[in-house]
């Protein structure tokens, strides 16, 4: 394998700062909000995080695209990482919604169109990686997951515009006015720097996080085609 | 939880949210480190089996 790009370690470097200091800025700048107490908290990482997985998950549709277009594994590889990335920082994100839902709603999870979405965008991308590992010819698979991925990335925005599209209880804290919210809160100068501070962090940590995985896939590419010329 | 007159005590959530958060993002971490660990070694024993035999050397099974 390559050794790792110097660009690559300072965003390494970069990323653990940056994840160090929003969780400073979350959990001791910004002022604790008067009616949910300490658990208003964790909505700096939960927005950080599916931000980023969906943001992930339309550009894995993007590279799907180009994937059938251009027919090279390359592309396939750039959608794997972003999907498997994806899927890690969207879980975080269901995982922090339902926490904080314990006390603001007084239940861990509820049938709401929003989170309902969510559950259906994770269940999707969690079921792709299965259903890729029972094909082995890789441009079957390629060709598949391009498909998949392509279709399931309806999902996202379908996930992001819930809010405001049906009737729901999920607050939409940016420019959000839905009476039927429970849980809203206004953000103050603080709450807002820490805010756009985990939005950045959690952006670069994704590209960190996305540019490590494509290395592992390329090494997986490598070792496949070296054992099939040992096979020959 | 709206309607009352001090602040509540949710802390343990909060501890909760971010504590999940770093074991799953270091799971996630570890896990891409080990599979790339793993990936080198069988790399490694590939290329072996891939050189072209030395001199003197045969692929013919030893006999006992």
């Amino acid at each position: 394998m390559q050794p790792k790009p110097v660009a690559l370690k300072v965003l390494d470097l970069a990323s653990i700062i940056l994840l160090a200091i929003s969780t400073y800025l979350a959990l001791v700048f910004a002022p604790t909000e008067r009616v949910m107490g300490d658990v208003q908290r964790v909505f700096y990482f939960h927005i950080g995080t599916a931000w980023t997985a969906l943001l992930g998950f339309i550009l894995a549709a993007v590279f799907s695209v180009i994937y059938l277009i251009r027919k090279d594994l390359k592309w396939d590889r750039f959608q794997v990482a972003a999907i498997e990335v994806s899927l890690v920082f969207f879980l975080i994100t269901i995982v922090l919604g339902s926490i904080w839902a314990r006390p603001a709603w007084n239940t861990w999870w509820t049938w709401d169109p929003r989170l309902t979405t969510a559950a259906i965008t994770e269940l999707i991308y969690a079921a792709y990686f299965m259903l890729r590992q029972g094909i082995d010819d890789p441009d079957k698979r390629a060709s598949f997951g391009a498909i998949y991925a392509l279709l399931g990335g309806l999902s996202a925005p379908l996930t992001f515009f819930a809010i405001r599209l049906f009737r729901t209880i999920h607050p939409v804290v940016i420019g959000g006015t839905n009476p039927e919210a429970d849980g809203g809160f206004s953000m103050t100068a603080d709450m807002r720097l820490a805010f756009f501070f985990a939005l950045f962090a959690f952006t670069v940590i994704f590209i960190d996080l996305f540019w490590n995985r494509l290395r592992l896939g390329d090494l997986q590419d490598n070792v496949e085609q070296l054992k099939l010329k040992v096979s020959m | 939880m709206f309607f009352q007159e001090t602040t509540p005590d949710t802390s343990g959530y909060m501890i909760a949210g971010y504590a999940i958060t770093f074991i799953v993002m270091a799971l996630y971490v570890a896990s891409i480190y080990l599979r790339t660990r793993n990936l080198n070694q069988d790399k490694t024993t590939l290329e072996e089996m891939d050189k072209p035999d030395q001199p003197g050397q045969t692929n013919a099974p030893r006999q006992r």
